[in-house]
């Protein structure tokens, strides 16, 4: 039965994700603030990023992905907004405003991919059920803040902790919903490159991203990249949630990537790492490119941190390979540029492929390792194009 | 009845919101049962989230979703109206392909 309580959070719900959306054409949506995206739902709003706003080398903010899993998001105001570190893992509790944490902590600035464990979803064969996302539940953005690990240092850590757990501010409309809290293992919450955002790309977080502050886990999946942070808990047992014990897992072995042993269970581990991937941003599906006319592709590759080694560039449906250009680096999380010059002296069809290979040695697949949940889709693009 | 209530609450956060694209511009297939199952289905997200995996879906998977959304998230559905909402979604939200 619903309470008055519910009602009232139900229609806070709608307000929030449909306050003044905006039709456009070929069923792109604005929401507030951003630019026409691909609407795959409205409540809990998850906009997907045309292939076409991928091709900048940072994504902009309006038009970056936006994923939610539950529809109740407060707009929370800035000034009054703080931040609790506590959990018996830590010596001492802490809150900390926004103030306080551009004041207190070294900034630090980390160019990144945010990339959804589900991106490229509705691309399984056989298909699954989830958000049927294509190719841009992904961007890649400059996320400024200060590094969780010196937070915590200064709440200080206890020996035994075993994970760092994160609560937000959204939530369900009906209190049974499990809220979206998720966990890391403490290894990965101290890592260097684990920050609490709240800048992107140099602008002060939008509010869809997380205002005003998350979690931002570089080569780890968007899944842990907690938005409007609330509270920081450090524990010294397995945290124990839907979010985290049934969802977001993979079978046991069936993929590379960082361990996550607290959290394992007999047949399933949670996802962790974003494994070795690229995108070819142009030319696109169905693109005529003249005949003997230069002609390029151009994309990004990205992996879990280890970096990029090599982009390798098929015409010919994956028969036979040739390297393509690598852009520079910029950092182990950032994509990375590639660049091959078509051969468009006969006419004809090409179906151009990109794989990409990490300095790690892990390349991507030729075949999807089909999974329940539909994630980890890292098999190459075939963009067909004429040459005519 | 309990789902003529739901439905009420439904069109409520309709109302509020009547702009150009939000979810209101989702309906369902009209047959037997849609408000029905509009009642259960819209109570914690827009029906995007049923068309969105038409494609995806057969009958045992539509079971097995409707059971999640009352034993994971805490749907207000009774355990004898699953057939119905089941035999709903199978008829109209399936692969076709
Ligand atoms: C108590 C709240 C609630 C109700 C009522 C509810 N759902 Fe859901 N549903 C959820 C949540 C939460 C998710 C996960 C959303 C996400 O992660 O994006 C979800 C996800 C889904 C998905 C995506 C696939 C999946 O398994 O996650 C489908 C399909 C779906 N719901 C269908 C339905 C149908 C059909 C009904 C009516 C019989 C219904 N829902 C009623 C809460 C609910």
């Amino acid at each position: 039965m619903l309470t008055r309580r519910e009602l009232m959070a139900a229609s806070a719900a709608v307000l929030a994700s449909s306050r003044e959306a905006l039709a456009s054409e070929a069923g792109l949506v604005a929401l507030p603030d951003k630019k026409p995206l691909i609407a795959r739902s409205f409540r809990p709003p998850n906009f997907e990023t045309p292939l076409a706003d991928l091709r900048q080398p940072f994504t902009r903010n309006d038009a970056f992905f936006v994923r939610y899993h539950l529809p109740v998001i407060p707009e929370i105001d800035t000034s009054d907004w703080t931040l609790a570190i506590a959990g018996p893992g830590t010596e001492r509790e802490l809150t900390l405003s926004l103030r306080d944490l551009r004041r207190d902590f070294e900034r630090v600035a980390i160019p990144a991919v945010n990339q959804c464990s589900g991106n490229r979803r509705g691309l399984f064969v056989p298909r699954v059920p989830g958000v049927q996302w294509e190719h841009g539940a992904m961007g890649h953005a400059l996320w400024g803040g200060v590094r969780l690990a010196d937070v915590l240092r200064r709440a200080g850590v206890r020996p035994d902790a075993v994970e760092v757990v994160f609560e937000c501010a959204d939530a369900g409309v009906l209190p049974q919903t499990p809220v979206y809290v998720k966990s890391l293992p403490i290894d990965r919450a101290v890592a260097e490159s684990t920050l609490i955002a709240f800048e992107m790309n140099g602008k002060p977080l939008p509010h869809l991203h997380g205002a005003p502050a998350r979690l931002v886990v570089p080569g780890w999946t968007a899944t842990y990249w907690m938005k409007h942070l609330r509270t920081i808990r450090v524990v010294q047992q397995p945290f124990d949630g839907f979010w985290m014990k049934n969802a977001y897992r993979l079978p046991l072995g069936a993929f590379p990537g960082a361990r996550f042993p607290s959290q394992d269970d007999a047949s399933t581990t949670p996802i962790t790492e974003i494994l070795v991937n690229s995108i070819i941003t142009s030319p696109a599906e169905g693109n005529r490119l003249r005949r003997s006319k230069p002609a390029e592709v151009r994309g990004w590759a990205w992996d879990g941190g280890s970096g990029i080694a090599a982009v390798d560039i098929s015409v010919d449906r994956g028969q036979s390979w040739q390297p393509a250009k690598l852009d520079a680096e910029i950092g182990p999380f950032a994509w990375r540029g590639f660049r091959f010059r078509l051969d468009t002296r006969t006419a004809g069809t090409l179906e151009v492929m990109a794989r990409a290979t990490g300095r790690n040695g892990q390349r991507q697949p030729q075949a999807l390792t089909v999974n329940a949940a539909g994630y980890h889709h890292n098999v190459p693009q075939v963009v067909k194009v004429e040459v005519a | 009845m309990k789902h003529l209530r739901l439905a009420r609450l439904f069109l409520a956060l309709c109302s509020i919101s009547a702009t150009a694209a939000d979810e209101t511009s989702i309906v369902l297939i009209d047959a037997p049962d849609r408000d029905f199952t509009t009642a259960h289905c819209a109570i914690c997200h827009s029906l995007d989230y049923i068309t969105m995996n038409a494609p995806v879906m057969d009958r045992a998977r539509w079971r097995a979703t409707v059971q999640k959304m009352i034993d994971r998230f805490g749907a207000p559905i009774e355990a004898k109206d699953v057939d119905r909402l089941v035999a709903y979604l199978s008829q109209h939200y399936v692969n076709r392909e």
